[in-house]
Order: structure tokens, then sequence, then C-alpha cells
């Protein structure tokens, strides 16, 4: 089993939009991208429970060869801003990822 | 074949005031570039910076990088391009702007035509398109009403390279526009003297971020963009950073949806034929960018408006039996506040408390929130309809929270540790955005014509 942290660069998330919240992995080599996405790591189901958001609400994954990432985005829970509000950027909403892990079969 | 030599357009830092090294900056202008521009301005700092009319960057910052980029333009007789003026590009971030560079002017005695471009949105105008059909929803957002355009304080749209392109033929030396879809500024030159629209936004895409899309990344250092009529490569201007293809294309997917497909004024970036290619040990070319019209032209709009004033106080919690029964503290102070003052109950008053360490950065996206830790910090929020409100809402809760007696309490000299006296803050006016939508427009340099006069000019 390999940590999802030790074999991506980057693991973030940012506004993409007001509207929207996009999540970032970025692999540190073509390897452990195509292993991802042979075990399809990133779903929606997945980002879902981890986001405790529902499914209709994860707007899409898209996988971009030519950086190694994958991408999920979701719905904000507000509009970037608004009241009760708790990231404006949201640039710190990537954490549930760090604990996924790879090769579990 | 090639006809066109290669174009360079010089970004020297990823937001106007951020800043950059002098020494990058000398090794941009080394490489004799034929532009230089640079994206002023995001929506990320939330609404109220252009609600309020306010720069989120610092006037003295700006003014700085401004007075290098100018005394460099006209020294060298090459265009300079300001977007998103003041951050949020609405006419008074614009005016700011201005002003800055009519002072800078004036200091070097820099001489030169000056373009202006509002992108701001009369009121009268959206509400015949929200009426008509042409003031369309951005999904997920939800559909426009008449309130939105009608309580905005400021509203601007995203305008594309058609009307910096417009200035430009009409003989300007510096354009400072509003509000801009940010590779405009980088992208208006090469477009102007024929280079390819998808590479030159795309290109544009890159550069409004500067260094940023480097390895170490910086939003404080510049990058060279020079674009052919096949590709265009980027290279930094510090030897301490390189460009590699996953620097180059990881910036691609930042802050978007779907990196393949890019929107803006007039359509789409289709990166689904894009190549990125490492050419040597510090470079990157980038090929295959194409630019898809949409069926008409749309631009996006982005409006704020007041929703209430705020005040603030922050504590902080270190009592096991508080921590252990914060919901039904937190529950029984609301109650304690709302029974105190029943006429701010209903809708009028918005009482928050913010508990960091245990959900405070993610709120309702929180999967951790049940695993308490041994101090919490907790901000106690009121939005209310008037300053005066909010502080009434805030101070009693406050004060509520502090001798609110639970089960099994010891600590009875106050349940908060407040680091601050005073310990309530006034944030004053809350603003929220009010659109964020798509508007069609017939002819977008028309649309946003320029104001022409000379940089010598009094203000």
């Amino acid at each position: 089993m390999t940590r999802l942290i030790d074999v991506a660069s980057v693991i973030r998330s940012k506004n993409a939009g007001p509207y929207e919240l996009t999540l970032d992995v970025i692999f540190k080599d073509r390897f452990w991208y195509e292993q991802a996405l042979r075990e399809n790591l990133i779903n929606p189901v997945l980002i879902s429970r981890l986001y405790n958001v529902p499914e209709v609400d994860v707007l899409g994954i898209v996988a971009f060869e030519p950086a190694n990432a994958i991408k999920a985005t979701i719905r904000r829970p507000m509009v970037s801003g608004a009241i009760g509000e708790t990231d404006v950027y949201g640039a710190q909403q990537h954490a549930p990822l760090l604990a996924l892990t790879l090769g579990s079969a | 074949m090639s006809t066109l030599p290669p174009i360079r357009v010089l970004s020297p830092t990823a937001i106007l005031g951020y800043g950059f090294p002098t020494a990058s900056f000398e090794a941009g202008l080394a490489l004799n570039p034929d532009v230089i521009a640079v994206d002023a301005g995001s929506s990320d700092p939330g609404p109220y910076y252009l609600g309020a009319g306010i720069s989120f960057t610092d006037r003295a910052a700006v003014k700085r990088d401004l007075r290098y980029m100018l005394v460099a333009g006209r020294a060298r007789g090459i265009p300079v391009l300001v977007g998103s003026a003041g951050g949020a590009g609405a006419r008074p971030h614009l005016d700011w702007t201005v002003q800055i560079i009519r002072e800078i002017a004036h200091e070097e005695g820099l001489k030169g035509r000056l373009a202006v471009i509002p992108s701001d949105m009369d009121k009268a105008p959206l509400m015949a398109a929200l009426a008509s059909g042409d003031l369309v929803v951005l999904p997920p957002g939800e559909p426009a009403m008449p309130a939105d355009i009608e309580r905005s304080t400021h509203i601007v749209a995203q305008i594309g390279e058609e009307p910096l392109i417009a200035a430009l033929q009409a003989g300007a030396d510096v354009v400072v526009a509003g509000r801009c879809y940010d590779p405009s500024v980088f992208a208006a030159v090469p477009i102007l003297r024929g280079y390819p629209r998808g590479l030159a936004l795309h290109m544009g895409k890159i550069l409004e971020c500067a260094a940023i899309a480097s390895i170490p990344g910086s939003g404080s250092d510049c990058m060279m963009g020079t674009l052919d009529e096949v590709g265009f490569v980027l290279e930094t201007m510090n030897s301490a950073r390189i460009c590699t293809v996953t620097s180059v294309a990881a910036h691609t997917l930042y802050e978007k949806s779907d990196p393949y497909h890019l929107p803006g004024p007039g359509g789409a970036l289709n990166l689904r034929m894009a190549g990125f290619e490492q050419i040597d040990a510090v470079r990157v070319r980038v090929t295959g960018s194409v630019f898809e019209p949409s069926e008409g032209y749309f631009v996006k709009l982005e409006a704020a408006r007041i929703v209430g004033y705020r005040t603030v106080s922050i504590a902080g919690v270190r009592s096991p039996d508080f921590i252990a029964q914060i919901d039904d503290i937190l529950a029984g102070v609301r109650t304690r506040v709302f029974d105190n003052f029943p006429e701010m109950q209903a809708g009028s008053a918005n009482l928050i408390f913010r508990v960091y360490g245990r959900d405070g950065v993610m709120g309702a996206l929180e999967p951790e929130r049940e695993r308490l830790p041994h101090e919490l910090g907790i901000i106690i929020e009121a939005v209310a309809d008037t300053q005066d409100q909010a502080n009434t809402i805030c101070s009693f809760a406050r004060s509520t929270m502090l001798h609110f007696g639970y089960p099994g309490r010891v600590s009875t000299a106050g349940n908060l540790a407040f680091p601050y006296s005073p310990s309530d803050f006034k944030a004053g006016a809350v603003y929220g955005f009010s659109l964020y939508h798509l508007l069609r427009v017939q002819d977008p340099a028309a649309a946003f014509p320029f104001h022409m006069s000379n940089l010598e000019d009094s203000a």
C-alpha cells in the first residue's frame, strides 16, 4: 500500500470562481498518475464521502495527462465570501485527500 | 511558413503590487520585450473589495511596480498594459490606478498616450438584458434577479482583448483597463499583430500569474513568454527558477474546473491538442492551443452588494469540560442571546460561532468534526442590518459565553481567554457577490470604449 502523499507532488484546493471548489492531485510521475487512473482512485463516490456532500454536488473529475494530474470539482457549500464563509480563497480544503492510499488491492 | 518574427511579452509579477526582483526585471528587459503587461486583479479576495471600491493591494507597492514598468516601457517605446486595475477593476479602482500612473509620469517626466478603459456596467441596460434573456446564468449559480442588479454597489464585466486592441490601434502607449479576463492584457498586442488567438490567450493565461508556473513557483517574480505562429516558449527571468512541463501544465489546472476547456470572453480555449515540450533545462514550449469562438459573444459580470455589518470577538478555551460540551454551550448561548433580543431573531441578525480546532477551516465539509483537541479558538461573529445591532449581538453573546454555567464547571471565574482588550472588533460593512453571470454583447470593442489622454496631463 502506498500513501498518496508519498507519490503526489501537489495536493491542493482552490476556488474555481465563487461557486466552485476544485481539488488537484498532481503525481510525481506518469507511473503513479496511471496507477491512480487504473484504480479509479479519485471518483465521485469518494469525493462525496470525504467532503460530506451529495454526489450531485461533485461537478466533475478530470484527468489531465500533461501535468500527471487528476482534478475533482465540487459545488461550494456557499458562494465565496457569503455570511458564514470559512475559507474565502478555498485554499485549505485539501486535507481530507491527504490520507488516501494506492495499491490497496 | 512563419512570416512573423517571435514576439516577447514580459510579465513582471502575478498581481500588480506583489513586487519582483529588480535583477529579474532587468534580465527581462535585456531580452528586448515587445510588450510589458500585468494583471492587477482577482476576485479571489472575495466580494468586499469590489463592493467597497477598495484595492486589496497596497498603494505604495503598486506604485513601486508601476514605476519600473512605465519608465522601461516609455524609454523603449513599447506598450505597457495593466488589466483589472486596482484589484477589482471597478471605477474607483481604475481611478486609483490612473492617479498613481499620473503621479509617476509627473515624477519621472514621462510622456505618451494613455488609454483608460472602464468596464463598469450601468444598471438600466442590464435590467433590459435580464428581461430580454441576454443576461444568463453561469452554472452552478442561480439565475439573476432584478434586485441583484439594483442593490449592487459596483458591477463590472471581464472584458476581452478587443477593447484593448482598439486602444492600441488608436495609438495608446499605456493601456489601463478595468476588470479584464486575465489573459487579455498579455494577448492583446500579439493578436493585434496577427499571431494566433488561441496561442496568444493560452500564453496570457500562464503569464498572468508570472513565475507561479515555474519551480520553485513565485507570484513575485518575472516570466517571459515568446510567441511565434506555431507555439510559445516560457522562461523565468531568475536563474533560481525553471519552467518544467509539469510546472507549466500544472498551472493550466489552477483555479479551473476543466483544464481542457477554458471559457473566456467570446469563446473558449481548447487544450485537447495542446503539447508541452521541455526544450532545454529551463524552458518549455507549448503548441496546439486553439481558440473556439462561441455562438454569440459573452462577457462575465461580477458585482457585489452590502449584506450587513459585522462585529467579531476572538477568544480561546482550555477547559476540558467546556470543550467536551461545546455544542450544548453554543446552543445555550444562542438561545440566551435571542431570548434577550427577540426582535433580531427574525432573519435580521446572524450569530455565528466559529470553532477553530474543530471545524473552523472546513465548516460543513469537515470530515473529522468529532475529534476534539485540548484547546479551541472561538470567533463570535454577528452580522446584522446595522453596526449597532451587530455590536449588541456580539457583545451580548460574548458576555453570555464568558459566564455561561454548564454541568461540571469548576473554572467559575470565566470560560473564555481573550487575547485583546477591547475584545470586540467592528469590521464594518459586509459585502456579498450579487452577480456572477454572463452577458451577451454585440460588439465587444464598442461596448467598452477607451478614453485617451496624455500621460503628462494633470489629473
